[in-house]
């Protein structure tokens, strides 16, 4: 019988173009799971997909502690992955993350939804724009 | 199960003597199940004949799922005999557009000036589905659609019943979303429809060197389409949608390169060819 929970076309040929960008690139499916992230993003995370895997975005976003320019954490109703997934519009935020590797770094994140046939909701794209 | 393919040429019909073994006509594939029912897959030249036969069987009832259409896929519905008899009921599936609803698409071919009647015209009781995107019951078969790399909204099909399972993906260049070779099955276009399937109906339009040039244009090497049948786990392979180019005696290469390239197995992979009648038995 076929796979429980096949990833949509969209989100294939998603994963196909952010392989191809130089530009930090993530993948998240209509029920908020963080589905891929890109070379680029390995670069900013400090580790690659291949080890971290497939993890919520809620739980995704927790690890990398997101705050504002004077360190208090970046409130949820601001998080552009948030607002793309559950509002389903474009949306763009500057933050400082935590990543894997410990190092701070400084980036512009900008989230936009994705629809597929007759506006069916498939997910998110996320965009990181290094500073 | 039982799986008849009427048409397996690609891109537009190619009648003449260097086509006679394989076929000239354009897609259409039957499956029949135990229980009576008829599913017809794509509306090529193929389904002119398929229909002439479904009239004398007497066959009231048609599942017509159609992948895309692209006319080749679509060019024989107008010449379908069953559209033309009161008594026929016509369930018609097909992709979903976010642009206009499936019978409006398909009246822009079959309506004038491109064609003398129009298809609400015909006298056949038709119904026009959007596939879902997820699987649904017809009878005894349960039915799964995936949206696929090709140009425009395509879909493929699966069907499971009678113990056994088909899956169809005639115009197909998975290898545009990257090497599928190398990923689960889950990130493999098509995976879900072609996964550990018995009998896989997958293009095969090009050889490697003809593919360079074609790149993006929705079609499979040969190459490809073995490498995504291993891949998904498939049992047998038929290739299918071959070029118009391609004479009888090309297609005996197309089949040998299919066959040096693929493990070894009970079942090596075949050209489809006009009348095959594929017999499933329960696994």
């Amino acid at each position: 019988m076929p796979t429980d929970r096949p990833k949509h076309l969209v989100h294939i040929l998603a994963r196909q173009f952010a392989s191809n960008l130089a530009t930090p690139t993530l993948i998240v499916d209509a029920e908020g799971q963080l589905i891929f992230f890109n070379e680029a993003a390995e670069e900013i995370l400090g580790r690659s997909f291949a080890e971290h895997g497939e993890m919520s975005i809620d739980e995704f976003s927790a690890s990398v502690a997101p705050r504002l320019e004077n360190d208090d954490p970046l409130p949820q109703s601001r998080r552009p992955t948030k607002i793309a997934l559950e509002e389903r519009r474009a949306s763009h935020e500057d933050m400082t993350i935590t990543a894997f590797d410990g190092e701070e770094r400084k980036v512009g994140v900008t989230a936009f939804p994705l629809f597929a046939q007759q506006d069916e909701f498939v997910g998110i794209v996320v965009i990181w724009w290094r500073e | 199960m039982r799986v008849v393919i009427w048409g397996c040429r690609g891109s537009v019909a190619t009648p003449g003597p260097e086509t006679v073994r394989c076929g000239g006509n354009t897609s259409c594939v039957e499956v029949s199940l135990e229980d009576g029912s008829v599913f017809v897959l794509d509306a090529g030249t193929g389904i002119r004949e398929l229909g002439a036969q479904l009239a004398e069987r007497g066959t009231r009832r048609v599942h017509l799922l159609l992948t895309h259409l692209h006319l080749d896929h679509l060019e024989g519905l107008r010449f379908f005999a069953p559209l033309f008899d009161p008594d026929v009921e016509i369930d018609l599936w097909g992709p979903r557009s976010p642009v206009l609803a499936l019978k409006e698409r398909i009246r822009r071919s079959f309506s004038p000036p491109l064609f003398p009647i129009d298809l609400q015209d015909t006298p056949a009781k038709v119904t026009f589905y959007d596939v879902p995107s997820t699987p649904w019951r017809i009878g005894d078969a349960q039915l799964t659609a995936s949206l696929v790399v090709h140009p425009g909204p395509t879909v493929g099909f699966r069907i499971d019943a009678d113990g056994a399972s088909v899956a169809y993906l005639p115009d197909h260049e998975p290898a545009l979303a990257g090497r599928f070779e190398e990923r689960t099955r889950d990130w493999i276009s098509g995976g879900s429809i072609a996964e550990d399937v018995d009998l896989l109906l997958h293009d095969a339009q090009y050889f490697e060197e003809e593919y360079d040039e074609r790149l993006g244009w929705g079609h499979s090497s040969v190459a490809s389409a073995v490498a995504y049948a291993e891949a998904v786990g498939a049992k047998r392979l038929v290739l299918f949608h071959h070029d118009p180019t391609h004479s009888d005696e090309t297609m005996q290469r197309l089949e040998a390169e299919a066959r040096s390239l693929a493990d070894d197995g009970e079942d090596p992979p075949t050209i489809a060819r006009e009348g095959m009648v594929l017999d499933l038995t329960p696994r």
